[in-house]
């Protein structure tokens, strides 16, 4: 149990961001345990990267056993995807947000409904234009 | 000089197009630049296929630094075939895209809808090139994002919820694959996909290999729309703009199949262990799911863009069921449907990308007898759907032919019988456009439209030529399809 425990504390965070993104209505909360989800894998990646009595990775002649860098590397490329993620994930939210005036999913869903196409037809016809004469 | 560069120039011209076409801010420029670095992007491709097929497997290091420190570029047989793929559509698209943007995307919008057009590409021939593991997540998430904002960039406001629930289970799917190459990682030390199968060999025990394989499946499976992981897939092509749904449609989850080939039989096939276990039936029972339900699903869409979608998901069965038959013929068959469908799945997007353009409209009850307003573009999404039935004389029959002969040779005759008794199911879906689109008299919506411009006309009409002459001359796409096969399965102990 204390051998694994950094790996324990990864997976669970790893499971609690998953539940959290499949069982939550709200878009805003979804991309926090997508957010957490991502988040646990840079743990998996890191911790194995130390090693016990090892020093930063600085060659010095005082010392033999050094750190892993690779993986804090990588993940600094990870976190820089997940940041990215997190900004788009959260625009497209704002855009909904001002297009549905919701961010509750079920609540889009319900305002999609067979009335609602029927309008939409119509306004897409009025608005793509015809021949590129919209531009 | 240049030639021994060429690996990475394919990445370069699109990814330095797209930073011009940012700065550009102007739609014509934008444009202009799109149509120049696709076009370099395609002419690189072919150097690289000529140079792969002249001389053999290309290795390139970026910055010069040896692989296991450094990044390495892997050019063979494989992935000359997908970067090719990727180039013809890429400049095709480019080409129809310029009325179809003009139609679609608000003016000041414009330019950075071409820049996410090239990022998009950039990262699909990123994830296709590189041999490293982990700059493979790095171009997936890069084509991923640019995916997502071009998806929300349709103007419908369900394009906006689609691009979110594509983000949800796209990065979903990253993060799944980047778990399995964490653990692949872990048990090799190395993300060099060339380093790890000779690594995987001196491997004591198989079972973080097993769990890697499990991650890696499904998280590449989501990006690819694997039969139950697909349910993000028919909104996405549906509210896409039209130009956008080209693009994603012939080539997003045919990189992603290249992907989980690579890693099927390249990674994973060449240890025994994790070769035995029994994934391929897996595969071979989700491909048959997805070539009965998801074009069953088609059958009863309203909306074309969404039927064709459904028929994508249909497709992609067929492609992955030629790699679980894990047979040279099989994966031919497989590799060729690939290419055969991404080429006529194209040119049923740009027809209904001009349908669109001219009626405003995508439903399959309102564009009753559009083929005698626009009999080009009509006639076009007719062979493209023969070339999906597979209709001996279009491209889609060649691999179909091969699928089948594969999965005879691999002692499966019953399956050879589905190939066939699901391609009826495509009949139908094909026959009630055909049906409505030919032979019912013009709607409101027809009567107002007009055939679509050349500028459009061309390019649809080059991948549904290319689905007749590859239907008849199957030779050169059978050809590489037959050595990409050869090339996956060497590795196979």
């Amino acid at each position: 149990m204390i051998v694994h425990f950094s790996q324990i504390a990864t997976i669970l965070l790893m499971v609690a961001g998953l539940y959290v993104v499949i069982a939550r209505g709200n878009m805003v909360k979804k991309l926090i345990g997508l957010s957490l989800f991502q988040t646990s894998v840079y743990l998996l990646y890191i911790l194995p990267g130390k090693v016990l009595g090892g020093t930063p990775p600085i060659l010095d002649p005082a010392r033999a056993v050094y750190a892993n860098p690779l993986p804090h590397v990588l993940i600094l490329t990870a976190i820089v995807v997940g940041i990215a993620t997190l900004a788009l994930g959260l625009t497209l939210v704002v855009r909904i947000k001002e297009a549905y005036g919701t961010i509750e999913e079920d609540e889009i869903l319900a305002k999609e409904g067979p009335k609602e196409n029927l309008k939409d037809r119509v306004r897409n016809r009025s608005k793509s234009g015809r021949g590129g004469t919209a531009a | 000089m240049i030639a021994t560069h060429l690996p990475v120039l394919l990445i370069l011209a699109p990814l330095l197009g797209a930073i011009l076409a940012a700065l550009s801010r102007n739609g014509v420029a934008a444009w202009l630049i799109g149509l120049v670095a696709s076009a370099l992007t395609a002419a690189v491709a072919f150097a690289l296929l000529w140079r792969v097929q002249a001389e053999g497997v290309i290795s390139y290091r970026i910055g010069g630094w040896a692989p296991e420190l450094g990044i390495e570029y892997r050019v063979d047989a494989v992935n000359a075939f997908i970067v090719v793929l990727v180039g013809i559509v890429a400049v095709l698209t480019m080409i129809f895209a310029r009325r179809s943007v003009l139609a679609e995307i608000i003016p000041e919008r414009v330019a950075s809808f071409y820049t996410m057009m090239l990022l998009c590409i950039a990262g699909l021939l990123g994830i296709a090139v590189t041999g490293d593991a982990f700059n493979a997540f790095v171009f997936l998430e890069i084509s991923s994002l640019s995916t997502y904002t071009l998806i929300a960039l349709g103007r419908d406001r369900r394009a906006l919820v689609a691009a979110y629930q594509y983000l949800i289970v796209g990065t979903i799917g990253a993060t799944f694959y980047v778990i399995g190459v964490g653990l692949i990682y872990l048990v090799t030390g190395t993300l060099n996909l060339g380093l790890i199968v000779e690594r995987l060999a001196s491997l004591q025990s198989s079972r973080g290999l097993i769990v890697a394989e499990a991650f890696i499946v499904i998280g590449i499976g989501l990006k690819l729309a694997l039969f139950p992981l697909h349910a993000w897939l028919p909104n996405a092509y549906a509210y896409a703009p039209s130009s956008a749904a080209v693009l994603l449609a012939s080539t997003a989850t045919k990189v992603a199949i290249y992907l989980l080939a690579r890693f099927l039989f390249t990674v994973f096939g060449g240890h025994i262990d994790v070769g035995s276990i029994a994934f391929g039936s897996l595969l071979i029972g989700l491909s048959l799911a997805a070539m009965f339900l998801a074009s069953a699903a088609a059958v009863v869409q309203n909306d074309i863009k969404r039927l064709l979608a459904f028929s994508s998901v249909g497709q992609i069965g067929y492609i992955t069921l030629g790699l679980a038959l894990a047979n040279p013929t099989g994966i031919t068959g497989g590799l060729l449907h690939l290419f055969n469908h991404a080429l006529m799945k194209g040119a049923a997007f740009m027809a209904m990308g001009a349908i669109v353009l001219r009626t405003g409209t995508a439903k399959l009850d309102e564009l009753a007898g559009i083929g005698r307003v626009m009999p080009w573009t009509a006639a076009a999404l007719t062979i493209a759907g023969l070339g999906l039935i597979g209709v001996p004389g279009t491209s889609g029959f060649v691999s179909k032919y091969y699928l089948i002969l594969g999965a005879l040779e691999a002692g499966h005759g019953w399956l050879a019988i589905l190939i066939v008794a699901s391609s009826f199911i495509a009949v139908l879906y094909v026959g009630r456009i055909v049906e409505v689109v030919w032979f019912r008299e013009p709607a409101a919506a027809a009567r107002e439209a007009s055939e679509a411009p050349l500028e459009m006309l061309l390019p649809m009409w080059g991948l549904a030529g290319v689905t007749i002459w590859f239907g008849v001359h199957a030779e050169w796409p059978a050809g590489l399809a037959s050595a990409a096969a050869d090339t996956l399965l060497r590795m196979v102990p």
